[in-house]
């Protein structure tokens, strides 16, 4: 059972590959982004979860803290600064579509291609 | 050092990040042009002073904050950040000077402000990325420089930028979200984010899988954004339909940055690291590489449209940069370096002349090119000799690049005779697909005879000759580049100096 054991990295990478899929496969440009929002958060969960230790508290500077067990700081700082990056790039590309929108009257992607082609 | 240069490398940075937001508050007309080329300028007085100090043999590291590495963030800066640093602010001082009057037609006056501004911002992600020697700082540089060009890229009147931006960003996103992946695996296995540091502590890890798992999503994230074939799809549409003084910038320097940091990754912590990383690198990029340089030169043999047509050579480029990287030797590496130095100077010099042309054509396809020439012959002209620096003719820069690269690649015995062969015959389809553009322009009969159509403005005509020259220059003092190149080999392959 150590497969079912790490079940944490698979949500890792099951999230992955659906945000992934989604990117590749839709048709509709909205769609796409929704599906690297999911790519990108399963990237940040892979972050949390290494951060976490076992019977670790939230790493708060206070008095008395001698034997106690914390989880690492760190990759939730990252991860914080990647949400902002994730969260702009989402907010540019839903702005794109919108300018999408306006010139072509369509945001499904094969639309998009016939009317360049003619 | 004296104090200034003590500060240089945070200075690289710091100047176009600080002047980005005051780009925008300057609403009358030409202010803001002026501080972003300012800010650029200094950007490139920076890049000068750092590449003296490395000349000289000093090493730059700066603890930002006073936090010492590896907790702090540091910045470093050795050859090969100087190299690419140069071509970087020289890149974008050079298309600011040029492009005034490009983007004045492209872009309507009380927007200039905010295009000038997400400019800066694109020059100071790609210069933190060359400066910083933290993996995670190299993301958000990473990220900072990508939205901004998507701003830039799509800035312009024609609407099919648009979509071409939104393929540019989702690729994009897909190419830095593989990296940081990467970044999270090898910090789950040795604690830490400083590349430096990353190198020692890689050896004491007992299971390498998570190690060569980082090594594939990094390489492939960077491939993405580099371009590598067949991870190009979003260049051409990118550099055809973004406005034509960011073709410029970007087709100069954008993918040659994303292409610094693999190297870096894989020579720096992966090579010496990982059991077979050589082999393994060299086996993945370099068919990659060959099919590149071959898929890119000849789909440029029958594009119409000129920008489309330099930017699949650009793909072709990339391939002849990696092709250098994935001999894993002192002599390929300093090739596929110099050739970044060099390839820079030829593509800048030919999509600024693009730029001309497209001051007085409204269409860039070859038939209504036909006899520009005779309207404009000192841009045609700077356009030849540029054409011949890409093409490798002798005393031009791509002549030495490529004259390294052969040289490199008769060391590696009988497969480097097969990839000579490519090398010729890429740089022979080179002077088809140039050739073509000249015939066309200095031949072929003008469609419209009555029509008049001026030379490019003064300004623009000096900054394409500055560059087409330094061209002819760098094929004939070869001294500058060469020994940043191969100073930044040298430490790659972790040899001795």
């Amino acid at each position: 059972m150590q497969l079912l054991g790490i079940y944490y990295y698979w949500v890792f990478a099951v999230l992955l590959m659906i945000g992934f899929y989604a990117v590749i496969a839709k048709d509709n440009l909205v769609k796409k982004l929704i599906g690297l929002s999911i790519f990108q958060s399963a990237v940040f969960l892979l972050y949390i979860t290494m951060g976490k230790v076992a019977g670790g508290t939230a790493p708060i500077y206070q008095d008395d803290i001698a034997g106690q067990l914390f989880s690492n700081p760190l990759p939730q700082v990252l991860i914080l600064t990647a949400i902002v990056v994730g969260i702009s790039t989402t907010a540019l590309g839903l702005g794109i579509v919108v300018r999408i929108k306006e010139e072509y009257g369509s945001i499904e992607e094969q639309d998009i291609q016939e009317i360049d082609r003619r | 050092m004296s104090p200034l240069e003590f500060h240089l490398p945070a200075l690289q940075v710091a100047v176009p990040l600080l002047l980005a937001p005051i780009a925008v508050l300057m609403r009358p007309r030409g202010l803001a042009w002026a501080v972003a080329t300012a800010a650029s300028l200094m950007a490139f007085m920076v890049a000068i002073g750092l590449t003296q100090g490395v000349l000289a043999g000093e090493s730059f590291r700066y603890a930002m904050g006073g936090w010492e590495a590896p907790y702090g963030i540091e910045l470093r800066v050795d050859s090969f950040s100087a190299l690419v640093l140069l071509v970087v602010t020289a890149a974008s001082s050079l298309a600011l000077l040029a492009g005034r009057a490009s983007v004045d037609q492209a872009i309507e006056t009380s927007r200039q402000p905010l295009f000038y501004s997400a400019w800066l911002l694109v020059l100071s992600g790609l210069v933190g990325i060359l400066v910083s020697a933290d993996a995670f700082n190299i993301f958000v540089f990473m990220e900072i420089s990508s939205l901004a060009s998507y701003v830039v890229v799509a800035g312009g009147t024609d609407r099919r930028a648009l979509p071409a931006v939104f393929k540019y960003l989702i690729m994009g996103t897909i190419g830095a979200t593989f990296y940081l992946i990467g970044v999270g695996l090898i910090y789950m296995m040795t604690g830490t984010l400083n590349l430096a540091d990353m190198e020692l502590r890689i050896h004491e890890v007992a299971d390498q899988r998570p190690i060569l798992v980082a090594a594939g999503f990094i390489t492939v994230g960077l491939a993405l954004k580099a371009a590598v074939f067949p991870l190009h799809v979003w260049l051409p549409n990118a550099y055809t339909y973004a406005p034509h003084a960011v073709s410029v910038f970007l087709a100069a320097c954008a993918t040659k940055v994303s292409l610094y940091v693999l190297l870096r990754f894989d020579f720096v912590v992966f090579q010496q690291n990982l059991l077979g990383h050589e082999f393994q690198f060299a086996a993945f990029l370099m068919p990659l590489a060959v099919l590149a340089i071959l898929v890119g030169s000849a789909v440029a043999l029958f594009e119409s449209n000129i920008k489309r047509l330099l930017a699949y050579s650009s793909v072709a480029q990339i391939g002849y940069i990696l092709l250098g990287a994935s001999l894993v030797s002192l002599a390929g590496l300093s090739a596929s370096l110099l050739h970044i130095f060099n390839h820079a100077l030829a593509k800048g010099a030919l999509f600024m002349a693009v730029m001309a042309l497209a001051m007085r054509y409204s269409r860039l396809d070859l038939k209504h090119l036909a006899g520009a020439a005779r309207n404009m012959p000192w841009t045609m002209a700077a356009f030849v000799v540029a054409g011949l620096s890409l093409i490798g003719v002798p005393g031009t820069a791509g002549f030495i690049s490529k004259w390294y690269l052969v040289v490199a690649a008769l060391e590696a015995g009988v497969l480097g005779y097969f990839l000579i062969g490519v090398i010729v015959v890429g740089s022979l389809m080179a002077v088809v697909y140039i050739w073509r553009i000249v015939e066309a322009a200095w031949f072929a009969p003008a469609v419209d005879e009555s029509a008049v159509v001026r030379e490019a403005p003064a300004m623009m005509l000096a900054v394409i000759w500055l560059t087409a020259l330094a061209n002819v220059y760098f094929g004939l003092a070869t001294e500058l580049p060469r020994e940043l190149a191969s100073g930044a080999a040298v430490s790659l392959l972790g040899l001795m100096p």
